[in-house]
């Protein structure tokens, strides 16, 4: 199976560490990953932000890039929602390269039928399900599969864990006292668990959850749930 | 009046204020956020119960779309049905491009009867017309019989639920309005709950067997047999749709539904959605005129005012399913900070952010061109609408009308996207403004020794207004492949 890596160009650019998790994760399970590097952007923010025109030529990049490959995997479940649910309404040719882009813990999952992928993590986590990975992609439980199966990692409930954090890409600049209201909510549930890590399936939101803890004075680390994994046993 | 362009919708629909300025003024009132808190909490959780119990939910979503999307499909020949057949059962029937037509017609009907007092049954489409005022000018008291549409009434306040209109009150606040507004409240007046239900019970007694004209909505109109449909829990419609003389409906023309049948559908999706209840209280059913029981003057308005420009739109038009059930906002992140008011229209929340600016235009006013950015876009409002309106998609389609119809106006936004647009789409310009980046901010980095920063300038401000940024910093993922691999 010819597996190429998605980064996108948030971890491009500011967490190239998760990218290098995932590689080190699934060439430990026996595949090889090629990273195609015609590869840039997703479009999702110009989609997203109304700019249609602007994001047409990256979504047809996306496609040409990836399109001869048998599965793609990035490690970003919004970025996997624009081009799976979105995709297909730009471009209908979309389709099928759309269908085989996945979201790390799917292609864990659901193609390669795995859950134990030998990492161990002696910490206490929680986690929250950003909004696209939990509603658009309906990744369910499969991200608390692989960071359950992690040795030595201890797995604690968040409340209202199913609550947006408040990111939502340029709301949290355009309507950012709504944005910091939210987030000052979630800051406040991840404080009350005895988690030294909050993980979550985007880099984005996590900047953004991030930023909050670090303001607030929190000793509480982000991290995406790939580098989690990526740790060997 | 021209009849070349469709009309669009005018009354209480849009405001002055951008969506986040009207934001941060509700922001600042802590006592509002602890309220709506707990209120959307409450709600939320027991539909969440009720919900739960059916196995066929998805199914019933999936019909209420369906049947939803055949009306609309449908619409000008289910009108005329349901005029038919209302007609035939003794109705009359009015029809009302907008807002000020509708409120014209209802005035002269109130006129005719004599009456300067009418009782009102809780109505999203009276208050969208603003019929209460118009009422109000013509020297007719409107009185709401709703509890929660009188507290909001008494207070000379503005809804701010579909549900609840009263949702930003707590029960300290409502025994001051009572107190101090209602002319008849019993002296010594506590903030029991059952003590103020039965405060605005006897209010509203005397208003009951006074009045010989009620007005109300209708949930439903069901177009083969001419029958309107309204559920409520209190038991005030019941009392206004049976004991005047004269009853005028205010419909707006999206409520039909095209048989009797098809209200098993909506009957089971509605209440368990908007109050999380099995089945309302009270529903109440009228077809025309039964002779010697009931109201025996029986109109009903048909209110377009916006809904025929948002049929046109073939994305846009889903919006028309609402039922407003008011689930979506009962679990929004935004409506829950900030309550109704900041969306300024009788619409608020999720639904209020896409069906506002349609009804009245995008462009039409501050509050229409950003409401579409009044989400994060997490997608929760979609989930839970018992008519599967993907709000989602809405949104980022209006967002998209709006950006457009500004083309022609300089935006350093737009300069922006485009600018990104161009670097990313090409492989070479994307790595060397990667690397720029780095560079750029390496320096700060060195000297904040961290990887963070406090402060950006506009328009990254924002961002570090509530929370510290990221920097880049060492090598990017590309960069670190072509060296290792
Ligand atoms: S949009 Fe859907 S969830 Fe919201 S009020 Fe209308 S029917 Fe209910």
């Amino acid at each position: 199976m010819r597996i190429a890596l998605f980064i996108t160009c948030v971890n491009d650019l500011l967490y190239p560490e998760t990218g290098k998790a995932v590689v080190r994760i699934l060439e430990r399970l026996g595949h090889k990953v090629e990273f195609p590097d015609s590869q840039t952007c997703c479009g999702q923010m110009h989609a997203n932000s109304g700019y249609r025109a602007e994001a047409l030529p990256l979504v047809r990049g996306f496609v040409e890039t990836f399109d001869r490959y048998d599965a793609v995997v990035a490690p970003s479940g919004s970025c996997v929602a624009m081009v799976r649910e979105s995709y297909p309404r730009f471009v209908p040719a979309a389709a099928g390269v759309a269908s085989r882009t996945y979201e790390l813990s799917e292609l864990l999952v659901d193609v390669l039928g795995v859950t134990d992928v030998g990492a161990a993590f002696p910490h206490v986590v929680t986690y929250h399900p950003t909004c696209h990975g939990l509603r658009v992609l309906r990744l369910g439980d499969k991200p608390l599969r692989l960071l359950r199966a992690v040795a030595d990692l201890e797995l604690v409930g968040l409340a209202g864990a199913e609550e947006c954090c408040g990111f939502g890409g340029t709301f949290a600049m355009k309507n950012a006292g709504v944005s910091g209201a939210m987030l000052d909510d979630k800051c406040t549930a991840i404080e009350q668990t005895d988690a030294d890590v909050i993980a979550a399936a985007d880099n984005s939101c996590l900047a953004h959850i991030g930023g909050g803890l670090s303001r607030r004075g929190s000793p509480i680390r982000v991290m995406h749930y790939a580098e989690i994994l990526g740790g060997a046993s | 009046m021209s009849t070349s362009s469709v009309p669009t919708g005018r009354g209480r629909l849009a405001g002055p204020l951008p969506f986040p300025d009207a934001a941060r003024r509700q922001l600042a009132d802590a006592q509002l956020r602890v309220n709506l808190r707990r209120a959307t909490h409450t709600i939320r959780d027991k539909r969440a119960r009720v919900v739960a119990e059916l196995p066929d939910w998805e199914q019933l979503r999936l019909a209420g779309s369906a049947i939803k999307a055949d009306v609309l499909a449908r619409l000008p020949e289910l009108l005329v049905q349901f005029e038919d057949a209302a007609t035939r059962a003794g109705a009359t029937v009015h029809w009302a491009r907008d807002a000020t037509e509708a409120c014209d017609v209802v005035t002269r009907l109130v006129r005719q009867t004599g009456a300067d007092e009418v009782v009102k049954v809780k109505s999203m489409a009276t208050q969208e017309i603003e019929l209460n005022e118009a009422l109000e000018r013509a020297g007719i008291h409107a009185t709401e019989t709703d509890l929660a549409e009188l507290i909001v009434q008494l207070a000379d306040d503005e809804p701010s639920h579909i549900l609840v209109p009263a949702i930003h009150y707590n029960r300290h606040q409502i025994r001051e309005i009572f107190a101090g507004r209602m002319g008849d409240a019993p002296a010594g007046l506590t903030d029991d709950p059952r003590a103020l239900a039965e405060a605005a019970r006897l209010h509203l007694r005397r208003k009951f067997l006074s009045s010989t004209v009620a007005i109300s909505g209708a949930n439903f109109a069901v177009a083969d047999t001419g029958t309107l449909v309204v559920v409520e829990s209190e038991g005030n419609g019941r009392m206004c749709l049976t004991l005047p003389q004269t009853l005028i409906s205010v419909v707006g023309v999206e409520k039909l539904v095209p048989t009797f049948g098809d209200l098993e559908v909506f009957l089971q999706l509605l209440p368990r959605s908007s109050t999380g209840e099995r089945m309302n209280p009270y529903t109440s059913m009228w077809t025309g005129v039964t002779p010697g029981d009931g109201p025996q003057n029986v109109h009903i308005v048909l209110v377009d005012n916006g809904r025929s420009a948002v049929l046109a739109d073939e994305v846009g038009r889903q919006a028309l399913h609402c039922i407003r059930c008011s689930a979506c906002l009962n679990v929004c992140p935004v409506y829950e900070r900030v309550g109704g008011h900041a969306y300024e229209s009788v619409y608020p929340g999720p639904i209020g952010a896409i069906l506002s600016p349609q009804l009245t235009g995008v462009t039409a006013s501050p509050s229409a061109s950003t409401l579409p950015w009044a989400s994060s876009l997490c997608g929760a409002c979609y989930d839970v609408c018992p008519v599967r309106i993907n709000i989602p998609e809405v949104l980022v389609h209006l967002r998209q009308s709006v950006v457009d119809a500004h083309r022609d106006r300089p935006s350093p936004e737009r300069t922006a996207m485009q600018a990104l647009s161009w670097v990313m789409g090409d492989r070479r310009r994307y790595a060397r403004a990667l690397r720029a980046a780095r560079r750029g901010s390496a320096p700060l980095a060195a000297a904040l020794r961290r990887r963070t920063v406090r402060r950006l300038p506009p328009p990254l401000s924002g961002w570090t207004a509530y929370r510290d940024a990221p920097l880049p910093v060492g090598e990017s993922f590309r960069d670190w492949w072509r060296r290792t691999r």
